[in-house]
């Protein structure tokens, strides 16, 4: 089959006309740190597109935020040509996914975009629960894996055990996996030729009616949304007319290319195996659903892609600007995130304490991090979060469910039947010297116990189901230091469960602040109202009074703490005239006292809503 | 036509050895740096010289440092130029800061003749083991024996320098060092609480402060001092100051300073009524026509600008000389300080004075302020004064801060 369209010169390399077996869809997976991105990176520079110059390290990774932690948050894609010993040129399409465990979802439509994966494993830390979790994945999609193990010059590297614990754990045939060094570059060329020889080439009719499947999108200010998508079936060209299937949102298309690195590269058409981007003068990504299938609406598939669902928050909390004349900025900003976003979401509330902000869902806690951290860095916003929240069902004593997404809605007990709560099924993978400790956890986190399998000598997997909500707050930083970093994590979503839950309130100076509420199981209540009350105490500063912390259970107080009345505030050593230091001091306590919020008459440091998130003393 | 009224401060960066605590620019050197030094404050002064050709001196303050710690003659050379280049009212007052174990007779005589009319000698505490604890090159007996020489020199103004809420201390040992120094009837005493600042060899001990607590145990923390006295400590050694002090006829007519009547140091309330100012020397701050500026503080620089090797510098009377971080005073900068700077006086500051000099009405512009720090019982009013009450005393810093925008 020939491909016909465009030959642009690129890095020096003529592209010919490729044909369908020439093309290589493919994507990394990999548990977080063993190598994927560096790879990417070494892969995209074998293949000869890039100058040194271009070549920022870690190209996929374009957001300053994923360079920064190291995390894949958008899948991104990009065309390489490789010309291959055979003497023959490639077209390989790289396809990045995301690498959390909240991103699931786009996780499995990336896989879906792909025909096969190569599978990093570091050759010291063998594999690992989310490369598991991820290989499983893979191989639900009938993707062929291709394990490479990664990072061979550490001196810890002990690459046979690793082989032995792919074939033994996940049953994949290690026996010819390249052992690389993602960061030199060593033995990358063998991944290369393995690529061309263990990925098979795409199938796909270019003249049967159009199915192409999304695997993200973005929204660019000039272009409208670009769809990143998979042709399966059929060919997409300038002035299509595309209709998506489960949205049902039509338009005709502007533009359709490929993916160079960080720039789109137009071309006359796409056709079955090839992977591209779309424009068309969409301007909304909740119209491009990431697992849509894209069909021509005047000659439409049979039916769609499997696959496709619509993904729902699981977290909520509240965001409010720290000063309260950004609200329209806040509003602003939220509106653009969620352009390219479609799983954000987000409705204007008001706190008594925090006055006017927004009621957020995301799809898990990292997801709500990225989000309040791109708000602050790329808006310039100050941000107060409150506590987040899971979505608890209320079944009420006459008959009505509602989902409680924020503590301060919860009606009154009497009115309450009985709630439940979301659950999730946890793999925990780790090394036998911490099983005892990471039971612990899970049992303090109200986790029950499923199994446990050893995958060699001296690792397990443990199975729990756990109340999602016991995870949300800090339950990875409470793993990785239970375990001295060895164990790793990832869940899926159970379902619901009945519960016992109560609504803890925080009184500080006798006044409720509802921004400090919450939800948690009971037998917990008292435990995390003491807790909430010391680390307040150390967040609120003295002021001219004695004040008051109180947790309490409707009308009952179960926890006391107090903040002693402000005893001494002198700059006693005022000479030699530098009064300009002097003034800076108190400048710098005014600007504190700005970012106080004022309840009732005490003031309350922002940084205080949520510094009580974090509350594993550990 | 008459003169306007100037303030000199001038620094000496110098000492025997840095005090534990201390965070001003100030270090050892060898006998060449400090006459090299002394050189530079020369050419400095002769440098300003024409742009204060209209200013009469009332008050001058040799900083530091240990200025004692300056040969006579250098000392000398320093007072004759500023006599020379600056026109010093005759009842100007000129003190000097000296420091125990650097002071001899000789160098008292000198000082004397030099036009030097008060001394600021630094105590700090009449216990032994406190003053080791500081890192002090002297012990309470070494004190005595300045004490004495500058007496029998005939200095009768004189402060004696205090630090309270020491690690250790107890308001039994504090009480002990006040009634020390108060018995030996100086003229004025400054009662400092301390502060541990960034930098200082306490800081690497007792670090930030956690706030309003300033009880943090030292142990564990390589050399071991005892704890900062705890909060109800620490409130016991504050109130102890004012009352003992009262006893022995000195009255605080500063948040810090206390003196007999009509002893009250000129130059340190020029600070807090906003008089101009000029520092010499290395570092040192002023305030002149409502713009505040200080002199680099980087030894190097200062010296590549008035050291011999420059021989001053072309135009001296037009450029900047050492002095940076110019900084113009709006008027709300001028508002702002009139406040913080003269509450930090017990008489506060008067109505009166802030209209004639902003043509407003304070109570006005800070209407709010006032209302809400007077409710708190923090401020207080009376004869068209606003000043601070006790309790307003004790937490300046947040009544201040209220007025800062």
């Amino acid at each position: 089959m020939i491909i016909s369209g465009v030959a642009p010169e690129l890095g020096g390399i003529k592209l010919a006309v490729i044909d369908q077996s020439k093309i290589r869809n493919f994507c990394i997976i990999a548990h977080i740190d063993h190598g994927k991105s560096t790879l990417a990176d070494r892969i995209i520079e074998m293949t000869g597109l890039l100058t040194d110059r271009e070549m920022q390290a870690q190209v996929l990774d374009n957001m300053e935020l994923e360079r920064e932690r190291g995390i894949t948050i958008k899948a991104q894609a990009v065309r390489t040509i490789y010309k291959a010993d055979d003497g023959e040129e490639y077209m390989f399409n790289l396809i990045d996914t995301p690498g959390h465990v909240d991103f699931n979802y786009e996780v499995s439509r990336s896989l879906a975009a792909c025909d096969g994966a190569i599978l990093v494993v570091d050759a010291a830390q063998g594999v690992e629960a989310q490369t598991l979790a991820n290989v499983y994945l893979a191989l639900d999609h009938d993707l062929d894996v291709m394990p490479v193990i990664n990072k061979i010059d550490l001196p810890s590297a002990d690459p046979e055990r690793v082989k032995e614990e792919i074939e033994d754990v996940i049953g994949l045939d290690a026996e010819d996996a390249p052992l690389i060094s993602a960061k030199t570059g060593l033995n990358v060329h063998e991944v290369l030729e393995q690529i061309v020889e263990k990925i098979p080439a795409p199938a796909g009719d270019p003249d049967a009616p159009l199915k192409a499947l999304i695997f993200d999108s973005k929204y660019d200010s000039y272009k409208g949304v670009i769809v990143f998508c998979r042709i399966k079936e059929g060919t997409v060209r300038k002035g299509t007319p595309m209709l998506m299937m489960a949205t049902g949102a039509r338009a005709d298309v502007v533009e359709v290319g490929t993916f160079g690195a960080g720039q789109f590269i137009p071309c006359d058409e796409l056709s079955a195996g090839m992977v591209g981007y779309i424009t068309a003068s969409l301007k909304n990504v909740k119209e491009t659903r990431v697992g849509d299938t894209i069909t021509n609406a005047d000659h439409p598939c049979d039916e769609p892609l499997p696959g496709y669902k619509k993904v729902n928050p699981m977290v909520y909390c509240g965001l409010y600007p720290a000063d309260g004349a950004k609200y329209p900025d806040l509003r602003d900003a939220l509106e653009k995130l969620q352009l390219n976003d479609a799983a954000l979401q987000f409705e204007a509330e008001t706190s008594v304490a925090l006055g006017f902000g927004f009621r957020c869902g995301f799809l898990g806690l990292l997801h709500l991090e990225i989000i309040q951290e791109r708000l602050e860095r790329e808006y310039n916003l100050d941000l107060v979060t409150t506590a987040p929240s899971v979505i608890y069902k209320i079944h009420k004593t006459d008959g009505e469910v509602i989902d409680l997404t924020n503590p301060t809605n919860m009606p009154d007990p009497s009115e309450i039947d009985y709630m439940e709560e979301p659950m999730v099924k946890a793999e925990i993978m780790v090394t036998s010297e911490y099983i005892g400790a990471i039971m612990d956890l899970c049992q303090e986190r109200r986790g029950i116990y499923q199994s446990m399998e050893y995958i060699e000598e001296k690792r397990a997997v443990l199975h729990y189901h756990l109340p999602l909500n016991e995870i949300i707050y800090d339950f990875f930083d409470a793993l990785k230091s239970r375990s001295r970093g060895y164990a790793s994590f990832d869940y899926e979503m159970l379902g619901y469960q009945r519960s016992e839950l109560v609504k803890l309130d925080i009184l500080i100076n006798k006044e409720e602040v509802d921004a400090l509420s919450f939800i948690v199981f009971a037998g917990s209540a008292y435990e995390r109202g003491r807790k909430m009350c010391e680390k307040l105490k150390q967040e609120i500063p003295r002021q001219l009074f004695e004040i008051p912390i109180q947790a309490a259970i409707g009308s009952k107080i179960i926890a006391r703490e107090t903040v002693k009345a402000m005893r001494k505030d002198v700059l006693a050593k005022c000479y030699g005239g530098d009064i300009s230091r002097k003034k800076k001091l108190l400048e710098k306590q005014k600007e504190g006292k700005k970012r106080m919020r004022q309840v009732g008459n005490v003031e309350i440091p922002q940084k205080a809503f949520m510094s009580v998130l974090k509350l594993d003393d550990d | 036509m008459s003169k306007r009224g100037l303030e000199l401060y001038v620094h000496i960066p110098f000492c025997v050895r840095k005090c534990a605590y201390c965070d001003f620019l100030s270090g050892p050197a060898d006998d060449q740096t400090k006459r090299a030094y002394a050189d530079a404050l020369v050419r400095e002064m002769r440098s300003v010289k024409e742009k204060y050709s209209n200013y009469r001196v009332d008050t001058v303050f040799l900083g530091g440092g240990t200025p004692s710690i300056l040969e006579g003659d250098e000392t000398a050379r320093i007072f004759h130029a500023l006599s020379e280049d600056f026109d010093i009212s005759p009842d100007a007052e000129i003190t000097m800061e000296v420091n125990p174990g650097t002071v001899s007779a000789e160098k008292a005589e000198t000082w004397k003749a030099c036009g030097v009319n008060r001394l600021s000698i630094g105590l700090q505490s009449a216990d032994d083991g406190e003053l080791k604890m500081l890192g002090r090159i002297h012990t309470f007996g070494q004190f005595l024996e300045t004490w004495e020489i500058i007496r029998r020199a005939g200095f009768d103004n004189v402060n004696i320098d205090l630090i309270s809420a020491l690690p250790g201390q107890t308001a039994e040992s504090w009480a002990k060092t006040l009634h020390t120094a108060a018995e030996l009837g100086p003229e004025h005493i400054s009662a400092y609480s301390l502060i541990v600042e960034e930098g200082t060899p306490f800081y690497e001990i007792y670090g930030e402060p956690e706030q309003g607590v300033q009880a943090r145990s030292a142990a564990g923390q390589g050399r071991v001092l005892p704890p900062l006295p705890d909060e109800d400590e620490e409130r016991g050694i504050y109130q102890a100051t004012k009352e003992i002090l009262d006893r022995y006829g000195y009255h605080r007519y500063e948040i810090s300073n206390y003196a007999k009547e009509g002893y009250e140091c000129r130059h340190n309330l020029g600070y807090w009524e906003r008089k101009e100012y000029l520092g010499l020397g290395l570092g040192a701050a002023s305030l002149v026509r409502e713009r505040r500026f200080h002199n680099t503080a980087d030894m190097e620089k200062y010296m590549g600008i008035f050291g011999e090797a420059k021989g001053g510098i072309s135009d001296p009377a037009s450029g900047e000389g050492a002095a940076e971080d110019f900084e113009e005073l709006t008027l709300n900068d001028r508002m702002e300080e009139f406040i913080f700077l003269g509450l930090r006086k017990m008489e506060g500051i008067s109505e009166q004075d802030f209209r004639r000099i902003f043509g407003k009405e304070i109570r006005q512009i800070y209407k709010d302020q006032i209302k809400k720090l007077t409710e708190q019982g923090l401020l207080a009013g009376a004869e068209g004064r606003i000043f601070l009450t006790e309790r307003g005393i004790d937490i300046s810093n947040y009544v201040f801060s209220e007025f800062i925008f």
